[in-house]
């Protein structure tokens, strides 16, 4: 199984170490082009004017499009989040609306407003503990009849599923905690298994 | 906050804003018209301070924290974190960056330095703080006073990349050293680097700093950026070499891209054409000891 981290910017590395001691290989991904060759992506958190910046250069947003399209799934970290948002406030900014839910970004403040936390997360319908790093995070302010909100803080949602687009708000890949990119790999895994 | 055999680090949420700046650019920018140009060309963060360091070297007199206006400006101006410059062991030009909500404080040797014995105890703030480092052991006693990235000083306001070049080699071979040695040796590396025990043993097993390691101090073109990619460097800061270029929109973009691409001669070639004149660069080895900016600091 090769799963892309798309690396323009942002803690790419991270999530491909994440993503190697859940057994998968692991690709980092500049051009739109190499898209052909993972099976699942992710965008990484960074700074998500800069990515789209990136990404506009470069042609992904139709690349994106496509690989969603195919089915093929996409986790989107915190920025990875934003940019795959339906839609984006503080402020308003292009995003590719691949899952139906609403996006503030920098909406717990600057860096001295950055917390972590345990909390519970519901996979496969199972009740599990994961750790959860904000950093500068946005919050979910909209989730469509279409999304599952799969863990919350407080009241509200944190991270959430729509098909074959895995959101969160937190950074799981900046913790030893495999359980979020193990539940993103089974998403992958499940999608190959009946061609294969 | 991490612990390590029983050593401080930096938070995990500090050193964590650090990973998202990976692969990125952090710009020097002195207000919030050049903060604007530098977040349009891509720029993953950007750093407020009073004057870019070419014109402190210029004109001399005591460099210090940008005005808080200034700092206030630019906050307004962008989305992307803002950093700022505090004097090296001025613990209260820290302290109102810190009120500010500054993303990051820059305790740097490019500002006049404050004290002469001690850099600021970076455990005592709620927001995280990059240091410069010339060498391993110096980017080892910034982390454990709770630096949660390190920056290779490089020479900054020189518009010449040897400098840079001359500290990122210095702590790659410095880590490669250290993995290569045995146990019994570690006290002896510890006492000779100058830095914490505990840190210099967690380094020799992991065979890379705690924290991520950015580049500063001489990038004047693209080129630069992606050499010192390649050498190592996790991300870049650009200081006069954008806006003491003649085109510092494209001259932004155009280092931001060769930044990602940094492995890439195609995309090198495609971002370096037409970029217009580059600042006017340095000869550092004819500089006498007291111009240079780099010794600041211990």
């Amino acid at each position: 199984m090769r799963i892309g981290v798309l690396a323009l910017q942002g803690d790419f590395a991270l999530h491909a170490k994440a993503l190697q001691r859940c057994g998968a290989d692991a690709v980092e991904v500049r051009k739109p082009e190499q898209l052909h060759d993972v099976d699942g992506l992710i965008i990484p958190g960074g700074e998500s004017t800069t990515l789209l910046k990136l990404m506009n250069e470069w042609g992904f947003v139709p690349a994106l499009e496509k690989f969603h399209a195919a089915g093929k799934p996409i986790f989107g970290t915190c920025a990875g989040l934003i940019v795959t948002a339906r839609d984006v406030t503080n402020p308003p900014q292009l995003s590719l609306g691949l899952i139906d839910v609403g996006v503030e970004r920098n909406a717990y403040g600057r860096q001295r407003e950055s917390f972590e936390t345990g909390g519970t997360a519901t996979l496969d319908g199972r009740r599990v503990p994961i750790e959860m790093v904000f950093i500068r995070a946005p919050r979910i302010r909209r989730v469509g009849p279409g999304v599952e909100t799969l863990a919350a803080h407080g009241d509200e949602p944190v991270m959430a599923r729509q098909g074959s687009v895995l959101v969160a708000t937190f950074h799981p890949e900046l913790t030893d905690d495999p359980t979020v990119h193990r539940y993103f790999c089974q998403m992958v895994k499940g999608r190959e298994a009946p061609s294969a | 906050m991490e612990e390590l055999n029983g050593l401080r680090l930096a938070d995990r949420k500090h050193i964590g804003l650090a990973e998202m700046l990976k692969g990125g650019v952090i710009m020097d920018v002195t207000n919030a018209e050049q903060a604007k140009i530098a977040e349009d060309a891509g720029a993953a963060s950007v750093m407020a301070l009073e004057r870019v360091p070419s014109d402190i070297r210029r004109d001399g007199g005591v460099a210090r924290m940008s005005p808080v206006k200034k700092i206030q400006e630019i906050q307004k101006a962008v989305t992307i974190p803002v950093m700022a410059k505090a004097r090296i062991g001025h613990f209260v030009e820290a302290q109102i960056l810190e009120a500010l909500g500054v993303d990051y404080i820059d305790e740097s040797e490019v500002l006049t330095p404050a004290d002469e014995h001690f850099h600021i105890d970076k455990f005592a703030f709620r927001i995280p703080f990059v240091c410069g480092a010339r060498d391993l052991g110096e980017a080892l006693r910034r982390i454990g006073e709770g630096a949660a990235m390190i920056r290779t000083k490089g020479e900054a306001g020189s518009g010449n990349i040897v400098e840079a070049v001359r500290h990122m080699r210095a702590l790659v071979s410095g880590v490669k050293r250290l993995t290569s040695l045995g146990g019994e040796e570690m006290m002896a590396e510890a006492k000779n680097l100058g830095a914490p025990y505990e840190l210099v043993r967690w380094v020799a097993k992991a065979g890379r700093l705690p924290v991520p390691n950015f580049s500063a101090g001489g990038i004047a073109t693209p080129a630069d950026a992606a050499l010192m990619m390649q050498l190592g460097a996790e991300a870049v800061f650009v200081g006069s070499g954008i806006f003491k270029s003649s085109d510092p929109a494209r001259r932004a973009k155009a280092i931001v891209q060769a930044t990602t691409h940094f492995k890439d001669p195609d995309v090198l070639v495609r971002v370096s054409e037409d970029l217009g004149e580059a600042m006017v660069g340095l000869e550092t080895s004819k500089m006498a000891e007291k111009d240079l900016l780099q010794t600041r600091g211990w």
